[in-house]
């Protein structure tokens, strides 16, 4: 009977062994995984930006866990699909805050909109609102917003970048005064963001600030045109969203005969598919970069060869690899992951997922030199920065493109605003002021 | 400053508004054209129509992606739209026949879901370049001799406008196709006992009405690039409808033109005071208003009930 019950034990483990074995040596230890949500825009007016950006995540996260994990901890995700939509941003992040009993660490919105929309949520929920290069500015304030990030650079920096553009071009910020810009802008709190720092500078340099506004889907734009025609602005600076309104402004403004090479796009209007339906009409086009398009970057290269190789690539069209949206999205994950290895090392969890408030404190300690944006293979792709306590902004850098009718060209380096302390000072105060009227104490940062 | 031709005197300005508003509100009349189509027939409002324009638009550009010449992906096009008008009577509206209007409705809402759906899954979400060869440029010689800045294309769409609307008005008025959708629309009880084929009637109904969706497809396609927002199009055909009438073909150009119009003289004269961007309601406050003063429209039939 016991050799009976052992032959038994014995063909048991065996047939454990074999099925452990087939499944490969992961599924072989119960291993630990870290899940992340991905608040997805694939289908919709803003699904190019969606497709490409969210599309990268999931392939750095494929390629993560085809490397081994962040210290043996495989990654995990679930999508739910915004539209682009704050009310679905809402619902998708309740929907995804848990899943096999796991919280989400960080949530990435790709959205203005839907960032205001849920982060007041943030600190109760210790969940990291990830805004990357987008949302409310004046969370780049760490000690009044502990809870959310600008990494690696906000729209104040980015507005105060483009104006040291135009100044620039102009000969000098004594030859801006008396000149006249037009920001044309969706209209929505996305759209409205850069005005506070926009406002202010343009009084400083005595320069005239136009703002009209698009209602979505911004399709048709004759008014806006006809009312810039009348302006008559030496630039133009188009906040738009979604390649319908992208486009269309280019178009429309061939219409009018305004110049190309005197409009600036937001870094969500320059992308390659919101240039090419312009055809003609978007060469010479100005466009901000946070994170630079191209494939001859090691790590874009590797997820080629690994990824896309192991017919795991998350893109349908693998020749929007390296284009802006995508290296966009690849610059996000590879800092969500790079926070998740820092708080696992600061918390002695190596190999172990961590909680949100840990993931939270290796966010805040990210320090993304040269060396280690060379290190993970995307050296030049987006701008060197660090995190601390006080600045969860970071780099603030943007680099400036145009477009060739073809693709872009980078026509400056990585850029800060002419007075960085200017535009920290704006965002400290319009912090400050939020925390006196709702009650929040800024906490100490030594 | 650096645009020629400039400085412009404010009469000349108020010409240009008036002016780009007429030639927007013939691509709205192109959209809004689709909508009188099958309302004509069934007395629904189609809201798949904004989606059958991205369906149709894309699946062209599809064809020529494909390798298909201009002409023949515009053919197939067509064909695919028959297809689809087949599919709708066969699978919709015969199941429904006598159904009431509400659930034809939202039988057209279910079925614009499945377009949106199918054309993304077929086709892909990437947005394309449509290149009509109709240049978005302002014409020199306008510029020359009027000082108004209109390109090429405002032109094409307006007369493709023009002649959708006067050829599907002549069909109506005097065929026998036109005749007997006229009498389906009346009372399809009566028009059956007749002997007029409701399901052919349907057929070429919305056959007709996906070769207008193409045609408005690919004109806004030539101008924003062929991608999702083209459905968003069908809520501008809105208040063109209203104030053109559900059932009637000037109507559409009438009310395009109307709208077209006011909502460019509003936003730029009335927008700065409301923080701009009025026209995405404007229209629909214009169509409030035609609504309590004629509910049928400017140029549809009244309805009269016995109660």
């Amino acid at each position: 009977m016991k050799w009976k019950r052992f032959k038994g034990g014995l063909a048991a483990t065996a047939t454990a062994v074999a099925v452990l074995a087939t499944l490969g040596p992961d599924a072989a230890m119960a291993e630990e995984t870290q899940y992340f949500p991905i608040a997805s825009s694939r289908v919709g007016p803003y699904s190019a930006m969606g497709t490409g950006y969210y599309g990268a995540q999931i392939d750095y996260m494929n390629y993560v866990n085809m490397n081994g994990g962040v210290n043996g901890v495989m990654l995990e995700w679930q999508e739910c699909e915004t539209e682009y939509n704050a009310v679905k941003t809402v619902e998708c992040y309740q929907r995804l805050m848990e899943k096999d009993g796991q919280r989400i660490l960080v949530f990435d919105t790709l959205g203005t909109p839907g960032a205001y929309a849920v982060i007041n949520r943030m600190a109760d929920d210790n969940v990291v609102l990830a805004q990357y290069g987008y949302g409310r500015t004046d969370a780049a304030d760490g000690r009044v917003w502990p809870w959310v990030f600008n990494a690696a650079s906000h729209y104040w920096s980015q507005i105060a970048v483009k104006m040291k553009f135009m100044a620039e071009q102009e000969g000098g910020i004594e030859n801006m005064r008396g000149k006249k810009i037009v920001h044309l802008h969706i209209d929505s709190a996305y759209g409205r963001e850069p005005l506070p720092a926009m406002r202010s500078i343009a009084e400083d340099w005595g320069v005239e600030l136009v703002e009209i506004s698009i209602p979505p889907p911004g399709l048709e734009q004759q008014s806006q045109w006809l009312q810039i025609r009348k302006e008559r602005p030496d630039w133009v600076t188009f906040w738009g969203a979604g390649s319908g309104m992208n486009s269309t402004a280019m178009t429309n403004a061939a219409r009018v005969g305004f110049p190309r090479d005197r409009m600036i796009y937001v870094t969500f209007g320059a992308a390659e598919e919101d240039m090419f339906p312009a055809g003609d009409a978007a060469t010479g086009t100005y466009a901000m970069a946070n994170a630079l398009p191209g494939d001859q970057f090691p790590l874009v290269q590797a997820i080629k060869e690994q990824v896309y190789g192991g017919s795991k690539g998350n893109l349908a069209e693998e020749s929007r690899i390296g284009t802006v949206y995508w290296n966009r999205g690849l610059g996000a994950a590879v800092t969500y992951i790079e926070a998740l290895r820092i708080a696992q090392e600061m918390h002695d969890k190596v190999g172990q997922a961590v909680t949100g408030a840990e993931f939270r404190d290796g966010y805040e300690s990210l320090v993304m030199d040269d060396a280690r944006l060379k290190e993970l293979g995307i050296e030049g792709m987006i701008a060197p920065f660090s995190i601390s306590c006080e600045n969860h902004e970071g780099a603030g850098k943007f680099a400036m493109m145009q477009w060739d009718g073809e693709k872009f060209e980078q026509v400056t380096d990585w850029e800060a605003p002419l007075d960085p302390t200017y535009i920290r000072q704006l965002v400290e105060n319009s912090a400050a002021k939020f925390a006196s009227e709702n009650g929040i104490t800024p906490r100490e940062c030594s | 400053m650096h645009i020629s031709g400039w400085p412009m005197t404010e009469f000349l300005f108020f010409i240009e508004v008036v002016v780009a508003g007429l030639l927007a509100g013939t691509m709205y009349s192109l959209v809004a054209l689709g909508f009188v189509l099958i309302y004509k027939a069934s007395s629904t409002f189609n809201f798949a129509q904004g989606a059958m324009v991205f369906f149709a638009v894309l699946s062209f550009v599809g064809f020529m992606e494909l390798g298909l010449p201009f002409v023949l992906a515009f053919f197939v096009t067509i064909l695919l739209m028959a297809l689809l008008g087949f599919a709708t009577e066969r699978l919709v509206l015969k199941p429904l026949m006598n159904q009431s209007e509400d659930t034809l409705l939202m039988a057209t809402i279910g079925l614009g879901f499945v377009l949106e759906g199918l054309a993304q899954a077929v086709w892909g979400v990437e947005v394309r370049r449509l290149d009509l060869g109709i240049g978005d440029f302002p014409i020199q010689w306008i510029i020359d001799s009027t000082g108004l800045f209109i390109s090429a294309l405002d032109l094409t769409a307006g007369l493709v406008a023009a002649v959708l609307i006067i050829g599907l008005a002549l069909i109506f008025k005097y065929t026998k196709m036109g005749l007997g959708l006229r009498a389906v629309a009346d009372d399809p009880g009566a028009a059956s006992s007749i002997g007029i084929p409701l399901g052919n009637i349907m057929l070429l109904v919305w056959t007709a009405a996906g070769i207008v969706a193409l045609v408005a497809g690919m004109m806004w396609g030539a101008r924003a690039g062929v991608q999702f927002a083209l459905v968003d199009l069908a809520l501008k055909a809105l208040p063109v409808l209203i104030i053109g009438g559900f059932s009637s073909i000037p109507g559409a150009i009438v009310g395009g033109l109307i709208i077209g119009a006011s909502e460019k003289v509003l936003e730029v004269y009335v927008g700065p005071y409301f923080g701009g961007a009025i026209e995405g309601w404007a229209p629909f406050v214009i169509a409030i208003f035609f609504l309590l003063w004629r509910p049928e429209g400017l140029f549809g039939e009244k309805i009269i009930r016995r109660v």
